[in-house]
């Protein structure tokens, strides 16, 4: 990415919940060390924690890489799992596929891509069924 | 940044420390670094929780408190017992004979700290109900999570329960109550605490939410304690009738009591300061929602886990639990004439970055980017003898131009290695070519001052060279 003034990088392992967070946990620190304003660390570590159970839930994990530039901070979040059949229904609140052993943990509430929608600024999600899915998300700066 | 002045109860004893890496290990903000074959406290990363004091084996680490003659520095005195004053005692049955003792002891009057905590959980439970949209409220009473959620949970602030803690509501109305009974002045009023931690001592000279606080002493449960066991076998015989407080307030003592007077079963209550951060982390990320209240004590099994007492914390909440037994289940209601500035804060607690690497966030980005790549440079095994907690530590030390990169004995280890290696080339270059003798002595002499340069920086980092005391 260019302008990018700090680059991260994650693996999500597969459908391992006692370490699903630790990405997000760890761009958190790093931001509040950085200075970010803790709005923006807010925004962030909701929308990539949501979208990093998302990866361990759906997809059997997946890669991140977080780019920190003067303006915005873009998280990218890629993996290689059964892609999204229908985007529309699942960016309602309260839509949910996730299977029943993990809706027993109390995940799988439908609001990952709802709250990941939230709290960012900007949303693209390309999905390709049987493939994969990269979803991009923004968070602004102030100013 | 402002310029805050931070005021600690944890302090090191420079004579008694050996260096050992026991408290940088356990320390929960990486407050604490050895430097010289001393421990040293960062003072803006300490919360004054005291688990360096409970851990350190050669009891280097130590709480200011003050001495029990404070009570001649003022014309009257009351003194403020903590509930957890109550759990250290074998078969008392009633409370009486501590606050009899108490008076005993010198004390011309005793207001209990239990008898407050009665006012604040009745005011945090129509806070509570009152301010949903702030939802979770997170405890305030302990003044090393307040602290905490200060430097490194900026999100959580405006969750924090603006209200005093019970020590402090006491120490207010105490005083107006002995300068009514006494008609003293109220600088004549001496106000002591009796506690269970160096976390409310920091508090009394550092306090969060009032500007000052009304404690003028604090004394230790431990320094206590053996003053009072002899004072307690006569106070038995005939104790003056003192006790203001119920179940409610005499079970602040103990993990889950404060949340006990708050009538609602939506409630989370964690104790521990390694389990109150990953609370606060886990809260921070919106992980769980709709809870009304949040109570977090920073010592194991609540205040009786205070490092200032001297029972078994377990034991003691068993003991605090039976002597609760018999007790009403509240005693004091808020009086109609108390004022809102006793009760409520008059200043806002404000975020204070210190974890901050840089002042602008584009020097903070060069310095992370080093950080990082120190890092892995660095064996990962956390092993502490640079004096930092972990490499990730050192790496953050050495960037803020604090260590050196020597300071890891792997990476000293593994330049004299290279060193070994280049010696032993010259050796067997010198024995392969021609060399005249001239150069290959004046090459010879060049490698050998840089070796002994390298290990007497080794020498350093192991601090064998310095003026030690220990022939």
């Amino acid at each position: 990415m260019e302008n990018s003034l700090m680059t991260l990088t994650y693996h999500v392992s597969d459908n391992d919940f006692t370490r699903a967070g630790e990405a997000s946990s760890d761009v958190k620190n790093k931001l509040k060390k950085l200075g970010v304003p803790p709005d923006i660390v807010r925004k962030v570590a909701i929308a990539m924690y949501e979208g990093e159970i998302n990866m361990v839930i759906h997809a059997s994990g997946g890669d991140i890489t977080v780019d920190i530039t003067p303006d915005k901070i873009i998280m990218e979040l890629k993996d290689v799992g059964p892609g999204i059949k229908d985007i529309e229904k699942a960016m309602q609140a309260g839509y949910s596929t996730a299977p029943d052993n993990v809706r027993s943990l109390g995940f799988g509430a439908g609001m990952g891509l709802p709250n990941m929608k939230k709290y960012s600024d900007t949303m693209e999600i390309q999905t390709v069924l049987g493939q994969g899915t990269t979803v991009t998300m923004t968070v602004n700066m102030p100013e | 940044m402002n310029n805050h002045k931070f005021f600690h109860s944890v302090y090191l004893n420079e004579e008694l420390c050996n260096g050992c890496i026991n408290c940088i290990k356990r320390c929960p903000t990486q407050a604490i670094r050895v430097r010289n074959g001393r421990a040293v406290i960062t003072s803006q990363f300490c919360i004054d929780c005291g688990e360096c004091i409970r851990i350190c084996a050669h009891h280097a680490k130590r709480s200011h408190f003050d001495h029990p003659d404070i009570i001649k520095n003022y014309k009257y005195t009351v003194a403020l017992p903590a509930p957890s004053l109550y759990s250290q005692f074998n078969n008392l049955d009633d409370i009486n004979i501590v606050l009899t003792a108490l008076i005993y002891m010198g004390f011309d009057d005793v207001f209990e700290v239990a008898s407050a905590a009665e006012i604040v959980s009745e005011e945090s439970e129509k806070y509570v109900n009152e301010h949903h949209d702030q939802w979770p409220l997170i405890s305030t009473a302990c003044p090393s999570v307040v602290r905490l959620i200060r430097v490194r949970f900026p999100n959580l602030i405006d969750h924090l329960l603006p209200i005093n803690p019970p020590v402090e509501v006491a120490a207010r109305l105490a005083r107006k109550e002995a300068v009514k009974k006494t008609g003293l002045p109220a600088e004549d009023i001496g106000i002591v605490f009796i506690s269970p931690c160096p976390s409310k001592v920091a508090y009394a000279k550092d306090p969060l939410g009032v500007t000052k606080s009304d404690i003028d002493g604090v004394l230790a449960i431990k320094d206590i304690y053996p003053l009072l066991l002899p004072l307690m076998l006569a106070a038995e015989k005939s104790p003056m009738q003192l006790a203001r407080a119920g179940k409610i307030g005499v079970g602040w003592g103990i993990h889950g009591g404060e949340a006990a007077g708050i009538s609602t079963d939506n409630y989370l209550a964690a104790d521990g300061i390694e389990n109150v951060i990953r609370v606060l982390e886990d809260l921070e990320d919106e992980k769980f929602s709709e809870l009304a209240f949040i109570e977090l004590n920073s010592c194991d099994g609540g205040c009786v886990g205070g490092v200032l007492t001297v029972e078994n914390p377990y034991v003691a909440q068993a003991k605090l639990k039976k002597l609760n037994h018999n007790l009403p289940r509240i005693v004091t209601h808020t009086p109609p004439d108390i004022r809102n500035d006793e009760l409520y804060w008059t200043e806002e607690v404000e975020y204070l970055p210190v974890y901050r690497l840089g002042e602008s966030m584009k020097e903070s980005i060069v310095m992370m980017n080093r950080v990082e790549k120190l890092w892995q440079k660095f064996p990962g095994l956390d092993c502490g003898s640079c004096g930092a907690p972990t490499c990730k530590a050192l790496a953050e030390d050495i960037v803020r131009r604090k260590a050196n990169e020597t300071d890891c004995i792997y990476i000293l280890k593994d330049q004299i290695h290279s060193l070994t290696r280049s010696m032993n080339s010259l050796v067997n270059n010198a024995a392969s070519y021609e060399v005249k003798g001239n150069d290959y002595r004046y090459i010879f002499k060049q490698y050998l001052k840089k070796l002994l340069s390298e290990i007497s920086l080794l020498d350093s980092a192991l601090n064998l060279n310095k003026d030690d005391k220990d022939d």
